[in-house]
């Protein structure tokens, strides 16, 4: 399927990273050719009504392909981690992934660094690469041995790929399901102490820093891991971080009653470290928001908290909650974009995630005022398990294009 | 014989009870009143029994509806006294639903004292004791609990039932709602499991342990043994408070669900709690809670007025948290030389089961007139007698407990 008729969506605000543009946006065979000039004769007019014209978004790291919920958030593409069943460690299937989604939405897989993500073994990541794989990650659990883990950063190097890695020391959390500290200690949780995350912070950064590559924490939660990275940064490593919505939004407080839709990997810190991860959003040292969407039905969700699955289904609520930090002023509307689209394409290499000339015409209409109540029985996606369950929120997508192909919300 | 008649109806009249009921307690005979009153022959030795059954029966504390009358105007009339239709955790007590609870034990203690332990205040009703963990003394004392109130009391083992066979812990809530119960008490190895449980059934549910969190009726048993300990020394306040009695629980604080209701329990009765523990067993935070947080035995130990001691949860430890038992009675075992440390006469108590020799020395478990820790299995049966009775009122209408009831 390929675009016939030029589209110019007028009488929006386009958001690009050098600030609002006023004026239209033109979309010929799939890609971006104007941002703010005129209309052309012919084109399909578009009136966003000056809403906001933004990038459609791409999402690092979600853990299933969940169509309906993508484009009810205004995702257009996302990097699948490599922790499906079976996992992505072989071409073939790497090769599978990156169709799944097409035509209307797109897979970039990412590659499973260990063989069936156990890591002992490397897997074989240029075979992945040439299939399809846009980076690699080392799964929901990190490589405890630090010599496969240098070897794993050493050939992501030399493939120029960037190393995913989920930044949790996997003997001090164990079985934890929640941080150490009052919450855990009144409810009786397993509880893993927050330093946990600095731990893995600190050696993937050493290890990296000596394999000179490059190297996206997917989430970072917590005030000691950030100031490494912010310290890393400041020297020049190649290292991004990331978050979800989650931690910026909840603290373990919300564990009260055991609910197991709060029950998240890393899990939900305390209320201090949640300041710690706005600050850094703030400052820069987070590069990227994600919604680690991880639908969970009853099966894994209905039961005691410590047995229930981790993962939260967040692609829904992945733009309200960003659009959060804009309106208590943490962030500008660009740089909320840059956080959602731009930084994660540039991570995994592809051109798309902003609005651009020559960039893929994936783009989204946001009403960014409009109010809704997140209904976790009302969800798009697979399963209903958001922990912001109940909550109003503000910002929904109106109107959204994959390559110039308009989708029906 | 019409003058033993004439008493038998008094003594029935003034106790709130039936002729059968008398008959039975006396004789195991349930007719044998009437059968009196027709004009039934009995020996001279049963008149003396039956006298002497009257004149020993004279407590006041005796008789269920006269030991309920001073505890009703304490608190809130009817069902306000306790509005909670499950018993999941002491965290969503007030101090005076806890008091109410151990008032309403008082009775049951007598009751259990007693050579016939029989009442039938939940005759007809059913409760299933549903153990997904492994227990010995809760178990039964649920059963034995349920037994002396008249109730059809039903055991489920996890070992022996579809848990083991994939069912969700849902669907088996599910399963044992639909046979209508009219109380379930739940032990579960997951913290939240038996409030998550008490979510999806439509009867009472008591929680007998769940996981790490609570253990609300060991906690409760725990007060009343030392209520009684303290009554029969003459410490004990009129309120029913422990204002200011120091409590030191040492042991294995981190995996213990018990230490956790019991510093709820007692900080609402006015005690000081400190805790004890190697700093890999205290839990992160506790300090939060009010408690006092110490590593070392002997400075915790220092002026208590009671000395909790917990045993050391292997089953739950993942990895290796102590060197050795050995090591860990070197530094932490409650002996009679630490035990001079604690103020004079403290007191010993323990949940059991006791590791004699790890946390506890066999001299110390069993001195007499400070370890009170047979007393406290004994209260467990009243505590669990009373927290049945109470949560099946609405269910057996008594006056007063129905919805939106007020009297």
């Amino acid at each position: 399927m390929r675009q016939l008729t030029p589209i110019s969506i007028t009488g929006g605000r386009i958001v690009t990273s050098d600030g609002i543009v006023e004026g239209n946006l033109r979309l010929v065979d799939g890609l971006i050719v104007s941002v703010g000039d005129g209309v052309h004769e012919g084109d399909f007019l578009v009136d966003a009504a000056g809403r906001l014209v933004t990038p459609g978004m791409v999402d690092l790291g979600v853990f299933a392909i969940d169509k309906p919920a993508f484009h009810f958030g205004g995702i257009t593409r996302a990097a699948l981690m490599p922790d499906q069943s079976p996992p992505l460690d072989h071409p073939a299937r790497v090769r599978f992934a990156a169709q799944s989604g097409k035509p209307d939405f797109w897979v970039h897989p990412i590659a499973a660094a260990t063989t069936a993500l156990e890591g002992k073994s490397l897997a074989e990541i240029a075979l992945m690469r040439d299939a399809g794989a846009r980076a690699i990650a080392t799964g929901r659990s990190w490589i405890a041995d630090s010599g496969v883990m240098l070897r794993l950063l050493q050939y992501a190097a030399m493939l120029d790929m960037v190393v995913i890695s989920h930044a949790e020391d996997g003997g001090m959390a164990g079985k934890a399901s929640a941080t150490a500290g009052e919450i855990a200690t009144r409810l009786g949780l397993p509880s893993a102490p927050a330093v946990a995350e600095a731990l893995a912070v600190a050696r993937d950064i050493a290890l990296a820093e000596l394999a000179g590559a490059r190297l996206h924490l997917r989430q970072v939660t917590t005030r000691a891991a950030l100031d490494l990275v912010r310290a890393a940064k400041a020297r020049g490593v190649a290292v991004t971080a990331g978050v979800t919505p989650a931690h910026f939004m909840l603290s373990d407080l919300a564990l009260a009653g055991f609910r197991t839709f709060a029950r998240l990997s890393p899990p939900l810190r305390s209320e201090e470290d949640r300041q710690a991860v706005i600050e850094a959003i703030g400052d820069g040292t987070i590069d990227v928001i994600a919604s680690g969407h991880d639908p969970r039905g009853p099966e894994d969700k209905r039961l005691p908290f410590a047995d229930a699955e981790p993962g939260m289904a967040g692609a829904e609520t992945l733009l309200p909650m960003t659009l959060t930090l804009v309106r208590d002023g943490v962030i500008s509307i660009e740089r909320a974009f840059d956080l959602i689209a731009r930084n994660p394409a540039r991570l995994l290499g592809v051109e798309a995630g902003a609005l651009m000339v020559g960039c893929e015409a994936d783009v989204a209409i946001v009403d960014a005022q409009r109010p809704w109540v997140v209904d976790s029985r009302k969800m798009a996606a697979q399963a209903g398990n958001t922990p912001f369950d109940g909550q109003p929120v503000q910002g929904r997508v109106t109107a959204l294009w994959k390559g110039g192909m308009g989708i029906a919300l | 014989m019409t003058d033993l008649l004439e008493e038998i109806a008094r003594f029935c009249a003034h106790h709130d009870m039936s002729e059968t009921r008398f008959g039975e307690l006396v004789l195991n005979d349930k007719p044998f009143v009437s059968q009196l009153r027709a004009g039934r022959d009995i020996r001279a030795s049963t008149v003396e029994k039956i006298r002497a059954f009257m004149q020993d029966f004279e407590s006041p504390e005796v008789s269920v509806s006269q030991a309920r009358a001073p505890a009703s105007g304490r608190y809130p009339a009817g069902g306000r006294a306790f509005p909670h239709r499950d018993l999941i955790s002491i965290g969503a007590l007030q101090t005076h639903e806890i008091l109410f609870l151990l008032d309403e034990a008082e009775q049951w203690v007598q009751l259990n004292r007693r050579s016939s332990k029989h009442h039938d205040a939940l005759a007809g009703l059913t409760i299933i004791n549903a153990f997904f963990e492994n227990s010995t003394r809760t178990l039964l004392s649920f059963e034995i609990a349920g037994k002396r109130l008249g109730a059809d009391v039903v055991n489920m083992h996890a070992a022996q039932s579809s848990v083991k066979k994939g069912e969700t812990l849902i669907d088996t809530a599910v399963t044992l709602n639909a046979m209508r119960p009219n109380a379930i008490v739940i032990r579960h190895g997951s913290s939240g499991a038996v409030g998550l449980i008490a979510d999806k059934v439509d009867c009472p549910v008591l929680n007998a342990g769940d996981g790490q969190h609570e253990h609300p009726t060991q906690a409760l048993l725990d007060a009343l043994a030392l209520r009684h300990k303290l009554r029969e020394r003459g410490e004990m306040s009129a309120d029913g408070m422990f204002n200011g009695l120091a409590v030191t629980i040492c042991g294995d604080i981190l995996h213990s669900r018990v230490a956790r209701s019991n510093i709820l329990c007692l900080q609402a009765l006015g005690a000081k709690v400190r805790l004890c523990a190697p700093p890999a067993l205290m839990p992160t935070g506790v300090e939060a809670t009010g408690v006092e947080v110490f590593h070392h035995f002997d400075q915790a130990l220092a002026g208590a007025d009671v000395v909790m001691m917990l045993r050391l949860q292997n089953e739950r430890m993942d990895g290796q948290f102590i060197p050795s038992p050995r090591e860990y009675h070197h530094l932490y075992g409650l002996t009679q030389e630490r035990l001079a440390l604690a103020g004079p006469d403290a007191i010993v108590m323990h949940p059991g089961p006791m590791n004699r020799g790890v946390e506890i020395d066999s001299d110390v478990a069993d001195m007499p007139g400070r370890s009170i820790i047979t007393a406290q299995v004994e209260m467990g049966v009243a505590i669990r007698m009373a927290c049945l009775d109470v949560l099946t009122r609405k269910e057996r209408k008594v006056p007063g407990w129905g919805e939106g009831e007020w009297v």
